[in-house]
């Protein structure tokens, strides 16, 4: 039991960062249909701005540890919605109208560049985040040891979802990107700036993925260039599980996944946990390609 | 016009090749062509068909173990392992992509993606005991035609070239009949051509199980050039690289060639720009969608014969 | 003689009735017009029989064979071929390529024979370009047959089209709003293609918005609003049938 309870906990940490990257995967893919194969690189740069700023910059160090934190989170998060944004126009915005697989093609161009800019930038070697970031005194919860770190990345991971959630709920700009989701066309003859919509999400896509890219970090202590592929992929599982274009959708696959993955690297083998997602995507994909809470749709002939 | 010369000036050059070239230079250029076959088996499904497939890889490693287990443990010569090895990889692909061929083209990309992955994850933890798991497959033997044994630089550079270029001679064969256009069509507008009495899902498989086959038997090539196969050689950026070398080739036979040889054989040329040629490839992979979207060398039009009668509006 | 018979058709999108318990029969030799305002459910029928949606409910019989929910590509073999509303040509492709694609079905060359070009495969080959190149000078287009399909003028892009359709040998040719787009002289060509169509001994069900083409061409005609069937029979009667008029009304009125 108590190591059912340590996974779950494990698995919901994890699986907040998949949804916050999932996130970028389905706000992208709502508004102009496209698979952002990108997005897994502008996380690995978010964690290796992090770190930079963290070590060399020494943030962490200059103010108050929480503060110190909150400044980086936010910066990072600042930055790499900036190059989200920039990506956009360089790579996505001149294809609006090309078919598209050219835009996809465009986004695996984007993302092998991404890559090997940072492994350019940074070299091909694995980076430690520092140590003394990772709180290390663990928490009690009814006779059962959680790490605090999990819990603060949970608490983090929820605070931005429900953030998000309300953004897009509550305010004139988020109904504007659910008018732009539905209907590109429509939307534009209501009044609704397009461009600006759409810019508007390669800004929050990317700045929680920069967000779950700092926190991978300072929650496994390890990142390197190649891990947004991974990464991404998992949080693109996540974002078709709950069914793609749908937000709620990808929050609850992101935690799904995280889950299912603690559980069969603890009770199957750790060696066949990628595997399992991967197979897992694979399944959802023949079974109900629109995830759990998509609707299907028709295809227009 | 243009196009016949400079496959003829490229099929001479490539014929004289190793003359001029030193060991090392001679082993890049088998290297090459292996990935030629490779990409050419590749643009069966992604330049004729527009079957998105990043997980070619997957279909290599399995043509290469598939020889590799049956020279080391059944003792065949590798010669006879070629053609199994290529139906065991096609098997392989007609059976994992039967259940997903409907799929959508970015779908369908992230699908093969998973493919490869399970593949190599499969091949490190060993399945079936036969795989050796991490470490791979020692001792592969050379292959030996006629008696003789094939184990230099040069006597590999012709055996992969010859392969390739009687490869390309039957695609050739294919891209000119019924086969061809129903892929040319399905690339086009897959509705439409089922609409037209094309079976969508039949000829994709083939597609599929062909390219596929094509790569199985490359990696019984490269499993006896090699000696070792290990699961690392099969890895997904593998994919990435053979995926990106398609697309930008246009497609066509010609163009698949000249993308190979930018893709895998100048990097060794401009050695200290190696590091950085995967980040030239993703920028040209962009500008080439934003400017060039039908690739390098797209395929000509097919010509054809017609009677005299209607040949008067020919422009 | 019945060619085509379709039985209580019902298709459902997510909750909506596109097409209610539909049932009409198509008889051998005749032009057919399935006429409506827009919305009414006529190209939803029209994929219903040609195999690309799978109705919730009700049996479609082709030559006394029911083809319910068939592949599309099985159904054109039988001997159903169609043209697409919001035209579907393969617009990198040249004219004679795309009219080949329909015939692709009767031909029979098998995998081995197309890689290594057997005498067989040759004679097949030649035999398929020379009848591809006789649908292109039925329809006037033979002139034509190098160019792109993508390069065509929008009332040539139709006819090769029917061209295509017309390649696979079909008994039943289904035409989704086939004047779509056309000019008056093009109209008035196409109304004699559609008759001269007739006469090979091609069975013709149509979808048109041009009264005075329908009017023209069909001898029976099939009135659908909002999903369901309102008036079936001999043109001049539907046409002047009370709920007919009443559909058109304030949709379309200027078209009578």
């Amino acid at each position: 039991m108590e190591q059912f309870f340590q996974q779950l906990f494990n698995g919901l940490a994890v699986g907040g960062i998949y949804a916050l990257v999932a996130l970028g995967y389905t706000m992208v893919y709502g508004v102009l249909k496209l698979i952002n194969f990108a997005h897994g690189d502008l996380f690995t740069i978010g964690s290796y701005l992090g770190l930079t700023m963290l070590v060399s910059w020494n943030l962490s160090g200059l103010l108050p540890p929480f503060l110190g934190m909150l400044v980086v989170f936010v910066m990072v998060s600042l930055f790499v919605a900036l190059i989200g944004w920039a990506l956009e126009r360089a790579a996505y915005r001149p294809l609006r109208n090309a078919s598209r697989l050219s835009a996809v093609v465009s986004a695996l161009g984007a993302s092998i560049f991404f890559e090997n800019a940072i492994m350019l930038v940074y070299g091909a070697r694995v980076y430690v985040y520092p140590d003394f970031l990772r709180p290390d005194f663990v928490l009690n919860i009814f006779g059962v040891a959680i790490p605090a770190m999990r819990i603060i990345v949970i608490t983090v991971t929820v605070a931005l979802m429900f953030g998000l959630w309300g953004f897009i709920q509550r305010t004139k700009m988020g109904a504007a990107i659910r008018a732009v989701a539905l209907d590109q066309g429509a939307a534009r003859l209501m009044g609704i700036n397009v461009d600006r919509v759409i810019s508007l999400v390669f800004l929050i896509g990317p700045a929680l993925g920069g967000a779950a890219g700092l926190l991978i970090g300072v929650y496994y202590g390890q990142i390197d260039f190649t891990m947004g592929w991974n990464y991404g992929l998992k949080a693109f599982t996540a974002a078709i599980l709950g069914g793609i274009g749908n937000i709620p959708g990808a929050m609850l696959g992101g935690f799904l996944l995280g889950v299912t993955e603690a559980f069969a690297a603890a009770y199957i083998a750790v060696a066949w946990k990628d595997a399992v997602a991967f197979l897992a995507l694979i399944l959802i994909l023949i079974i109900r390609p629109t995830g759990i809470l998509g609707e299907r749709t028709a295809d227009k002939l | 016009m243009k196009r016949r010369v400079f496959s003829i000036v490229l099929a001479g050059v490539i014929c004289v090749l190793p003359l001029f070239c030193n060991p090392y230079w001679t082993d890049v250029c088998v290297s090459v062509g292996l990935f030629a076959l490779l990409s050419l088996s590749l643009n069966v499904m992604l330049g004729q068909a527009g079957i998105f497939n990043m997980g070619h890889a997957a279909f290599f490693a399995v043509g290469a173990y598939a020889a590799a287990i049956l020279n080391t443990v059944c003792q065949w010569p590798i010669f006879l392992t070629m053609i199994p090895a290529g139906i065991a990889a096609g098997v392989f692909a007609l059976a994992v992509a039967r259940p997903i061929i409907h799929l959508r083209g970015d779908y369908l990309l992230v699908v093969t993606i998973g493919i490869v992955e399970i593949v190599r994850i499969a091949l490190i933890n060993d399945v079936f005991g036969l795989t050796g798991g991490a470490n791979g497959i020692f001792n592969i033997s050379r292959p030996s035609l006629f008696g003789v044994k094939i184990y230099k630089g040069w006597q590999f550079y012709y055996l992969v070239w010859g392969v390739t270029a009687v490869s390309m001679l039957l695609f050739y064969g294919l891209w000119r009949s019924r086969f061809g256009r129903a892929l040319n069509c399905i690339k086009e507008d897959d509705i439409a051509a089922e609409g037209c009495g094309i079976n969508v899902v039949g000829y994709k498989l083939a597609a599929f199980s062909l390219g596929a086959f094509w790569a199985g038997m490359a990696g019984a090539i490269y499993a006896s050039k090699m000696v070792t196969i290990a699961p690392e050689s099969f890895n997904f950026s593998e994919s990435v690289l053979l995926f990106a070398a398609v697309i930008l080739s246009g497609g066509s036979q010609l163009g698949v060639l000249c993308s190979v040889f930018l893709f895998f054989g100048l990097p060794e040329v401009l050695r200290e720009f190696s590091d950085a040629r995967m980040l030239i490839f993703g920028l040209a992979m962009m500008a080439m969608m934003i400017w060039r979207p039908q690739g390098l060398l797209p395929p000509l039009p097919r010509r054809y014969r017609v009677a005299a009668a209607a040949g008067d509006g020919k422009k | 003689m019945t060619l085509l018979t379709v039985k209580d058709l019902t298709k459902i999108f997510g909750g909506l009735i596109a097409v209610n318990d539909v049932s009409f029969d198509v008889a051998k030799d005749s032009v057919v017009g399935l006429i409506g305002p827009n919305g009414a459910g006529k190209t939803t029928v029209f994929n219903c029989i040609t195999g690309n949606y799978r109705p919730e409910q009700g049996v479609i019989e082709f030559k006394g064979a029911d083809i319910t929910g068939m592949a599309p590509n099985r159904i054109v073999k039988m001997g159903v071929a169609r043209t697409f509303q919001s035209i579907r040509l393969f617009p990198r492709m040249s004219a004679l390529e795309n009219v080949l694609a329909g015939r692709h079905c009767r031909l029979k060359s098998g995998f081995l024979a197309c890689m290594l070009h057997t005498p067989a495969q040759r004679r097949e080959e030649k035999a398929a370009i020379e009848r591809c190149m006789d649908e292109l000078e039925f329809v006037g287009l033979s002139h034509l047959y190098a160019d792109m399909g993508g390069a065509l003028a929008y009332g040539q892009q139709r006819l090769l089209e029917i061209a295509r359709a017309l390649a696979s040998d079909p008994e039943l040719l289904i035409l989704d709003e086939p004047a779509g787009g056309m000019n008056d002289q093009e109209t008035a060509g196409l109304v004699e293609l559609i008759s001269r169509i007739r006469e090979r001994g091609v069975t013709i069900l149509l979808i048109e918005h041009d009264m005075r083409l329908v009017m023209k061409v069909c001898q029976k005609l099939i009135a659908l609003e909002h999903g369901a069937l309102i008036a079936q029979g001999d043109a001049e009667t539907v046409r002047n049938n009370p709920d007919v008029i009443t559909a058109y009304l304030g949709v379309d009125d200027e078209k009578w």
